[in-house]
């Protein structure tokens, strides 16, 4: 094939790569923009060539191909295992991994090109190696990085862990490591060349462990969805180092649209970025002591299933806010029951949607359309806070710090300023809980202790049965 | 080719920002997981790393990030359809 038509083919890859992404950004279309990604990578593929313009595919065969479809294949049966046994509600854990994998191949790629191209080629330019530098140490970063927000979320190591001086030591390793990469631009082919690499390679390493052990369990999306764009980043740098503008866009694209998507979750919750990655949030306690103080000889009132069926049998107008707690206990498809058998009786139902309800933006989303819930019955935020103070029942299921009203009177909370689900503005909240325990952020919930809320205790999938067979007898 | 390729890199970046601008919140997590299988391109980098590998340290280096590559393009848009196919509107 000429280097003409290979241009303009990876033209049609860009473009479909960009409509991909604009398809994946309405729920009607989503599904196929990811099928038009797909056809992208696909193409991409077939016109696959080196930097000397030659095809992979015309060379002849030897042992290395033999490897590579092996490799392939491997990888193939692990992602499809990955994919199609995964819970709904691990859903960030498995994004994370593939993120990590993909991180991973992009330091390793950029080493084996630093070796062979930097050291060895004549082409080689401090541009070129310079972008080697940079997608081993972004993609080894965001591998490990990747690998602990995993473990995070699977709940090994859940709390932060910090300790004195670490911003410090963390900033320390940072300009070593930016040191060692500004020398290693300039002097490639020098002796010691291949020493100063593995030890960008695995300081990189110990830092993407470094740079996520001190974040909690909460902020794992904004971590998630930042790694993200760091793969996407070292990719595109990989593409430089190699040749391939394929490699390129989509890497540039996903590095951006994955660095605006990290802003638009921190902006939900209202936090800066650096406070998430380096604040240690979790661990900040003081706030939440001052808030329990001010509800000192307040106490919560507990309710009872049939007395909440009766509530919402005869209500008009009833708004549902999911939480972590839903998917925990698995409660999607008893929530879906609810909601048909109240619909059927002519209540209107919708579902109150949190931008970071869950462990990732758009995970009660995504629960719920595996519970076969209609899109339509769930509405954001900002559409539904306005008509709030006209819904007769809000039943708060598992959710916690997204409808705490503290965001908004406690000047001293941690979360004030936090965009909220105004619940307690609803005339009766029902807050369907475990325990009393504080939620995600560490903090006490004046929605609780509020004259219209009731808590009905208990795991949330039982209650929930045992209010739809009420609801089916009122 | 450098300053090219800086050029498409500058375009692109905003073309990222503004293809994603207006996505409803409920679309977060599929859009990561989509854009997440995007960057799994690197198995190419991989294969051309691999095809061209000349010592047995190149070879397994290599090896593990086509299979590192492979997993997170074929595992990203699987699991990404997967999520999405469940997105109905009321029937």
């Amino acid at each position: 094939m000429s280097s003409t038509i290979i241009d303009l083919l990876i033209i049609g890859v860009s473009v479909l790569f960009i409509v991909g992404i604009k398809l994946l950004s309405s729920p009607k279309t989503a599904r196929k923009g990811n099928l038009v990604a797909a056809a992208g990578m696909f193409i991409a593929l077939l016109i696959l060539h080196k930097p000397s313009g030659d095809s992979v595919w015309t060379q002849g065969w030897s042992f290395n191909y033999t490897l590579i479809v092996i490799g392939t294949l491997i990888g193939l049966v692990i992602g499809a295992i990955g994919a199609y046994s995964v819970k709904m509600t691990a859903m960030p854990q498995m994004v994370a991994l593939f993120n990590g994998l993909g991180g991973g191949a992009a330091a390793l790629v950029a080493s084996l090109e630093f070796k062979s191209g930097a050291q060895g080629g004549a082409e080689s330019t401090p541009f070129i190696a310079g972008s080697m530098l940079f997608a081993t140490l972004i993609g080894s970063l965001s591998f490990s990085g990747s690998i602990i927000a995993y473990l995070k979320l699977e709940g090994k190591f859940e709390k932060p862990h910090t300790f004195p001086g670490q911003n410090i030591l963390n900033g320390l390793i940072l300009l070593v490591i930016l040191g060692l990469c500004g020398w290693l631009t300039f002097n490639a082919t020098s002796g010691s060349a291949t020493t100063a690499f593995i030890v960008v390679f695995c300081l990189a390493l110990f830092f993407g462990v470094a740079m996520v052990l001190p974040i909690g369990g909460a902020d794992m999306p904004v971590v998630i969805s930042l790694l993200n764009s760091f793969t996407g980043l070292a990719v595109a740098a990989d593409g430089i180092a190699i040749h391939n503008l394929a490699m390129v866009v989509a890497g540039t694209l996903v590095g951006s649209s994955g660095t605006l998507l990290t802003l638009l979750m921190c902006k939900a919750m209202n936090r800066p970025v650096t406070n998430v990655l380096f604040g240690a949030f979790g661990s900040s306690t003081s706030g939440g002591k001052a808030g329990a103080g001010d509800l000192a000889g307040k106490t919560v009132k507990p309710i009872q299933a049939d007395e909440v069926a009766l509530l919402l049998g005869y209500a008009q107008r009833v708004v549902i806010v999911p939480g972590y707690g839903m998917a925990v206990a698995q409660a999607q498809h008893a929530v879906r029951e609810l909601s048909d058998e109240l619909g059927r009786r002519g209540v209107e139902v919708q579902f109150a949607i949190h931008p970071v309800a869950g462990r990732m933006p758009g995970h009660m989303n995504v629960l719920l359309a595996e519970a076969n819930v209609p899109y339509d019955q769930l509405i954001e935020m900002e559409a539904i806070n306005p008509s709030m103070d006209r819904v007769d029942v809000c039943l708060v299921i598992g959710a916690n710090d997204v409808v705490n009203p503290a965001a908004r009177e406690e000047k001293s909370s941690p979360i004030y300023g936090m965009p909220i689900i105004e619940a307690d503005k609803c005339k009766t909240v029902i807050v369907m809980k475990r325990s009393m325990a504080a939620g995600f952020a560490g903090i006490e919930n004046h929605l609780f202790y509020k004259d219209n809320t009731r808590m009905l205790f208990g795991d949330a999938k039982a209650s929930l049965q045992t209010l739809v067979t009420q609801l089916k007898a009122v | 080719m450098d300053t090219n390729v800086l050029f498409i890199f500058v375009l692109a970046v905003f073309v990222g920002f503004e293809v994603i601008s207006k996505v409803p919140s409920m679309l977060h997590t599929p859009l990561m997981s989509g854009t997440n299988a995007i960057h799994g391109i690197i198995l190419f980098g991989g294969i051309l790393v691999l095809a061209d590998a000349d010592s047995s340290l190149t070879r397994i280096l290599g090896f593990v990030a086509v299979i590192f590559g492979s997993a997170n393009v074929f595992g990203g848009f699987m699991v990404t359809d997967r999520m999405l196919q469940m997105f109905k509107k009321k029937k």
